[in-house]
């Protein structure tokens, strides 16, 4: 089993110093999403200024849910919606992808190192996690009609 | 060691095995499910080559044998937890066995809402705003969604017995938390997340004391030491069969006689009546009133097999050889730097599944470095969340332990956890 397929260097970088990590969020206006079988969360919030997300989020979890956040925060912060979408989708046929990765690397940047993930089913759903809550909230977001 | 650990391991055709190309299954996940011997899965097929029949209906030879074998099979695990046969339901597990005295509880205050006549004993199982159902901060969310669902449907509320930081149960205010309202008390025998056994006459006295009925989650603690409802004095007691060396699907609830025949039914159907009509019928007494449709005969089957496997090894002899291993294991984890046992950390009152952290690394990745060495443990919150809470651990790792293990398995795992740390560089 090959362990560092999974644990790639740029997710144990992340995991040790991740971005966008913040130790409160205004729970008014956040998204709360959880992990049921293992008890990872993730608080979130996001907010466009001039159609600009500016993300922030809580979180507690494992190495691959506490990098994957911060891969995506790199990856979606001041990005406009669209775009964000564009990475959700990415991202989640990576993650289906059995190893075999996605014809467009451009597109996700650091976030690629995640394909040993998708390897291992169990953990899928970790990396899904902060991507999720993000989906969530910048729908709301839009939906909301406060967005761009 | 106590047991024959050779002849033991060979009977369990499952641990045979290699994973991930070539690692020996070490199996520490029994809290979980526990694998099954040659017996239990030789009983179960011979049963569909030999007996399978309907039981309880049909006068052919197949359905007399099916019947005679499933009548047999709780006989004999009624009499392994010191119980009479007429006080052994079969369910599908131990959290139907709760559920089922649950609705207990929320079908006769319903039936006491419509105006219908209750028997003396049912009378008990109303309950309102004014009553109150005790459970502990420590019960698997078996033992506490089913009541949780029941103070929503009648109002009654919901009390707990805190745990202390060292994780037992603090029973200092038991007398303020056994009052004359409590209509049942509802808790762990041993806990599947901190391995805690917890001091079950203590509680059961006051109990009584009050009036208030009794009923014990089991899970942990029939399939790892002698368990007998007589000794304890308990009024409902919840167990699994697949943690005992069984199969999955069958479970059971002890209930004492006399409430057994009095309590409100729960799944309805064919094989639980007297007499039917259109518009309302009578329904049987004994267990039989509580096993609705065709029941999963040979499962049950299975489940006595395992039963007269156990019995074999001698229940003392199961249960040394846990407390042998918890204690191995207890020294071992203690010595490594950054691992912090969440629960007892010493052998007094505590049973052999033991939840630890390991500083800087999530529960998840601790397993998956166990697991990429062939050791199978659980991480997470153990369907335990409110006890993780409590511990002040986002989830824990596990691991536990049954008569096919030996020091050699923990070993592996504590080899496995440093290469984890090195990994990690903590």
């Amino acid at each position: 089993m090959n362990l560092e397929s999974l644990y790639q260097e740029i997710i144990l970088n992340h995991y040790r110093n991740p971005n966008g990590k913040v130790s409160v969020v205004d729970a008014g206006k956040s998204v709360h999403h959880v992990n049921p079988n293992c008890g990872d969360e993730i608080t979130l919030t996001v907010e466009f200024v001039d159609g600009k997300a500016h993300i922030e989020f809580v979180n507690t979890g494992c190495s691959i849910s506490q990098a994957s956040a911060s891969v995506m925060y790199d990856l979606c912060e001041g990005q406009n919606s669209s775009k964000i979408m564009e990475i959700e989708d990415g991202f989640l046929e990576l993650m289906q992808s059995r190893g075999q990765g996605i014809a467009d690397d451009d597109l996700l940047g650091d976030a690629v190192a995640f394909v040993g993930v998708s390897q291992f089913p169990a953990r899928i759903k970790c990396a899904l996690l902060p991507y999720m809550a993000l989906k969530d909230a910048v729908t709301r977001q839009t939906e909301g009609g406060t967005n761009e | 060691m106590l047991l024959d650990l050779d002849r033991i391991k060979s009977d369990f055709p499952i641990l045979q095995q290699k994973v991930h190309g070539n690692r020996d299954l070490v199996y520490l996940d029994s809290a979980a499910t526990s694998q099954k011997p040659n017996q239990v899965i030789d009983a179960i097929s011979d049963f569909y080559r030999t007996s399978n029949g309907g039981i309880h209906r049909g006068s052919h030879a197949l359905a007399e044998r099916a019947t005679s074998l499933f009548e047999k099979s709780r006989f004999n695990i009624a009499s392994f937890i010191g119980a009479q046969a007429n006080e052994i339901i079969f369910t599908k597990n131990a959290t139907e066995s709760i559920n089922l005295v649950a609705y207990a509880f929320s079908n006769a205050t319903s039936k006491h809402r419509n105006g219908h006549s209750l028997e003396e004993l049912e009378k008990r199982f109303v309950v309102g705003s004014e009553d109150e159902i005790l459970l502990t901060e420590m019960e698997h969310h078996a033992n506490l969604i089913p009541w949780q669902e029941l103070s929503l449907k009648t109002g009654v509320k919901l009390r707990f017995i805190p745990i202390t930081d060292d994780g037992y149960l603090d029973l200092s205010d038991l007398e303020n938390l056994i009052n004359a309202k409590t209509k049942i008390v509802s808790f762990v025998h041993q806990s599947n997340i901190l391995g805690t056994v917890n001091p079950v006459s203590e509680i059961v006295k006051r109990a009584k004391n009050v009036g208030a009925l009794t009923l014990l989650d089991g899970c942990q603690s029939v399939p790892h030491m002698p368990v007998d409802v007589v000794d304890l004095d308990i009024d409902f007691l919840a167990f699994s069969g697949h943690k005992m060396l069984g199969p999955n699907g069958v479970g059971a609830l002890y209930a004492k006689a006399e409430l057994l025949d009095q309590l409100s039914v729960f799944i309805t159907g064919g094989s639980m009546i007297e007499v039917v009509y259109l518009e309302n019928s009578t329904y049987a007494k004994g267990p039989a009133r509580f096993e609705a449709g065709t029941q999963s005969a040979a499962d049950v089957v299975g489940l006595s097999a395992a039963v007269d496997y156990l019995r074999s090894v001698g229940m003392d002899s199961v249960h040394a050889h846990g407390q042998t291993l918890t204690s191995v294991a207890l020294d071992e984890l203690n010595k490594l730097k950054g691992v912090q046992i969440v629960g007892p950390n010493s052998m007094r009152e505590r049973g052999s599944a033991i939840s630890f952290t390991v500083e800087g690394i999530h529960p998840h990745d601790v397993g998956q470095f166990l697991d990429a060495d062939g050791v199978a443990v659980r991480v997470g919150h153990h369907c335990a969340w409110p006890v993780c809470r409590r511990m002040s651990v986002p989830a824990t790792t596990r691991a536990s332990f049954y008569i096919y293990n030996e020091v050699a398995d923990i070993n592996q795992m504590v080899e496995s956890i440093q290469k984890a740390q090195k990994f990690f560089g903590v």
